[in-house]
């Protein structure tokens, strides 16, 4: 029998690394494939966890080696949850997220609906109106402290113009009672674009069909934005809500630029004011403990939220 | 004759590539905050290059982030910085978390005394425990807070016709602290060459250490003190003793009628800014930059002024400044130590103040020529006369970020009373005195 070139291929060709782990179960083959992410996992999330709850009952200090560490038992949670000072950054950030998320929902939803509604212009305006969230939050924070400026700000003429007010006469990062709403105001501007676009994914994903059946049942514009677009849109908003909410619980760098957590302390926001605690103060074992605080919190707040998510997902 | 020249050159070259063979050139990094003095340090620096051969490379960190940055690289133990020039709060950290190379055997070795620099700047650059003879830096930078004024309006006829009519006296550079707030109030909000101009550029910074430099110029003249027995952390009657609370209320009462709109969160770039756009008749900051406010076109020469922080019950300055330490974990320590030993030399240290670096060393200050050396000289020797510091503990970070946030709320954030805010100021250095061991 004649040898022919494909057989000359075949020999030369090695066997398989199928053939070679032959023999192992498809269970192991997964594990293998599986285990370096584990590996992963387990190395940068779940041990630096796990070290952290563990000093968080010490008074560990990173910036002091040659010091004995003690274990203190629960005096670091005793003393953050009795602290009247972290309760009022709480506040702080207890309004941050609120607002933020109020009125990025409304906004968001608003702009996405009516980009939804086919017009000229159309791309362009939607590529503008998500312009601020591609910026730095770095930038944006720095550039916004000139908008509020009250002696050149833009911001601030922009007030007078509407209102009449004198432009020097109020400070927006400047004064207890405007400050506040000052990082409301600049978080809404870079991120309501991004709610925008989960509900206008909601919006679009919505059937033709379903407003043709109800324009055939004479149901009103009203009665199908109620009874259609919201409920459809719903999960979408909700999700959104969710990013925003985690997302804000932790912001950091924006504030940091634009008010450094003045003035005072009226906008210093838990991440900034852990941060200060770990990283400026040194005092580990009482960041870690602050640190966890914060942890359950989110991840309780987010595990119902996720449940209620499910739920509307599921009707 | 030219034949022995040529062979005295040749020699001379020889020997010079000997002695530089002896040594091994070493790529030295040495760490500061970007500002005025660190460009004049580079400059003469070069000289440090050419004697020794070693190359110098800096690393120079803007104010605001240098205590976070330079910390983090200390606490890390990281190799970036060989020398560093650390702020004096630095030293009892630095010394006790072995930081820094001690200098004691060292200067010995090389006969450098610490006599020869000025005592205060000894003591607040260089010695822990505070006072004692163990030495962790030389004395490198003297500063102080002082003051700067435009001398051109406080010249002007009608200026001084209006300050006579509401004061009844002169227009001059404040000599109290009462006299400094009657001035700025003077000029807030007066029109002057059609523009309308404010009082005083003070400190009010939040994040790292703006408003308690700038309300302790204040609180200092006034009587604040740390403790009633040096060393004892015993800090009721004088932290929050009636004096320091008076300070801390003129601070407020300065910042809320003789500042610019939006002076919430300003330090040492915000002072310069305002002063040097016309905002502001008299400002606050360090003598470190007084040489180049004093060279700048628009707003220095003639029409520039200075003064020492004026006093009120006492005379003092809030200290500034800092020492040049060798850290501890550089691989290149004996190179580090020969760039100390070249900046301790008289000659290097005149040439130090020449080029606008505030040389701490006797011969320097003590010369008859150095009052009329610069404007701003003689209140320069004032000031270091009088000098106070912070904390210099281990936990200094830990004090001062309490400080911060009382003074922020109180004088800023217009939250609770001065004698609220000081007495919350010892409650959070008690807890900390009492986490270090020492209460």
């Amino acid at each position: 029998m004649a040898v022919t070139p494909i057989d000359h291929v075949a020999k030369a060709t090695p066997p398989s690394v199928a053939s070679k782990i032959r023999g192992l179960s498809d269970r192991t083959i997964a594990w293998l494939f599986v285990a370096p992410t584990i590996f992963l996992l387990l190395a940068v999330n779940i041990f630096p966890l796990i070290w952290t709850i563990n000093l968080s009952f010490t008074n560990f200090r990173a910036n002091r080696p040659n010091r004995d560490v003690d274990y203190i038992g629960l005096r670091n949670y005793e003393r953050i949850l009795t602290d009247g000072d972290i309760w009022l950054t709480m506040q702080a950030t207890a309004h941050f997220l609120f607002w933020t998320i109020v009125l990025q929902v409304l906004i968001g939803f608003t702009l996405a609906w009516l980009i939804n509604r086919k017009f000229k212009g159309n791309d362009l305006w939607t590529t503008l109106i998500v312009l601020p969230m591609m910026l730095s939050p770095a930038v944006v924070g720095n550039f916004w402290t000139f908008l509020y400026q009250p002696q050149i700000g833009l911001f601030n003429y922009g007030i007078s113009f509407l209102t009449g007010v004198d432009p020097s006469s109020f400070q927006m990062i400047g004064d207890v009672a405007l400050a506040p709403w000052s990082i409301v105001i600049v978080d809404t501007w870079m991120w309501t674009p991004f709610v925008m676009l989960i509900c206008l994914a909601g919006l679009r994903s919505i059937p033709d069909y379903i407003y043709e059946a109800a324009e055939i049942d004479r149901a009103s514009k009203w009665r199908q934005f109620w009874t259609i677009t919201i409920p459809m849109v719903l999960p979408f908003l909700m999700l959104a809500v969710l990013f925003r909410g985690i997302e804000n619980f932790k912001m950091f760098d924006l504030v940091v630029q634009l008010t450094g957590g003045g003035p005072g302390s009226v906008t210093e926001l838990t991440s900034i004011n852990l941060k200060r605690e770990a990283f400026e103060k040194w005092r580990t074992g009482y960041a870690s403990a602050y640190a966890i605080i914060l942890f359950v919190t989110v991840f309780g707040l987010a595990s119902i939220y996720v449940k209620a998510l499910n739920k509307v997902k599921e009707r | 004759m030219k034949t022995a020249n040529l062979l005295a050159a040749t020699a001379l070259v020889a020997v010079g590539g000997l002695t530089a063979s002896n040594a091994q050139a070493e790529d030295l990094t040495l760490c500061w905050a970007a500002w005025d003095p660190a460009n004049a340090l580079v400059e003469l620096s070069k000289e440090f290059e050419a004697e020794y051969g070693h190359n110098m490379n800096f690393e120079f960190v803007p104010w605001p982030n240098f205590a976070d940055r330079m910390l983090n690289e200390l606490n890390s133990g990281g190799k970036l910085c060989d020398l560093l020039i650390g702020d004096s709060q630095w030293i009892g950290g630095g010394a006790e978390n072995g930081h820094y190379v001690k200098l004691n055997e060292f200067f010995d070795k090389e006969g450098i005394s610490m006599d020869d620099f000025a005592p205060a700047t000894v003591y607040a650059y260089s010695t822990w425990p505070k006072g004692t003879p163990n030495y962790y830096a030389l004395p490198a930078m003297g500063d102080a807070n002082g003051w700067f004024y435009r001398k051109d309006w406080f010249e002007m006829p009608e200026i001084q016709a209006a300050f006579k009519e509401k004061h009844g006296r002169d227009l001059a550079p404040p000599k109290t602290q009462a006299e400094l707030l009657e001035i700025a109030q003077f000029f807030q909000e007066r029109e002057i060459d059609g523009q309308t101009r404010y009082g005083a550029a003070i400190f009010t910074e939040r994040g790292s250490e703006g408003i308690t430099m700038g309300a302790t110029s204040s609180m200092y003249p006034f009587g604040f003190k740390y403790e009633m027995t040096p060393g004892k952390y015993d800090m009721e009657g004088a932290v929050n003793s009636p004096e320091a609370v008076a300070g801390l209320e003129f601070y407020k009462e300065l910042y809320k009628t003789g500042t610019p709109p939006g002076y919430t969160d300003s330090y040492m770039e915000q002072s310069l800014d305002a002063f040097k756009s016309g905002q502001v008749a008299m400002a606050m900051n360090w003598f470190a930059f007084f040489p180049g406010l004093y060279a700048d076109p628009d707003t220095g020469g003639d029409k520039i002024g200075f003064f020492v922080n004026p006093g009120q019950n006492v005379e003092a300055s809030t200290l500034g400044g800092q020492g040049i330490s060798v850290v501890a974990y550089s691989d290149k320590q004996d190179a580090a130590l020969e760039y100390i030993k070249w900046f301790a030399q008289p000659s290097v240290q005149k040439k130090w103040w020449d080029l606008g670096g505030y040389s701490c060393h006797v011969s320097v200050l003590n010369d008859p020529s150095f009052p009329d050396s610069a404007p701003f000289a003689s209140d320069f020797l004032l000031a270091m006369d009088n000098v106070k510091d912070f904390w210099q503990e281990p936990a200094y970070a830990e004090l001062l970020l309490a400080m911060q946030k009382r003074l922020h709320d109180y004088v800023v954030a217009d939250q609770g009373t001065a004698q609220e805010a000081l007495d919350k100021l010892i409650e959070d250095w008690t807890e900390t005195f009492e986490d270090e061991g020492k209460l």
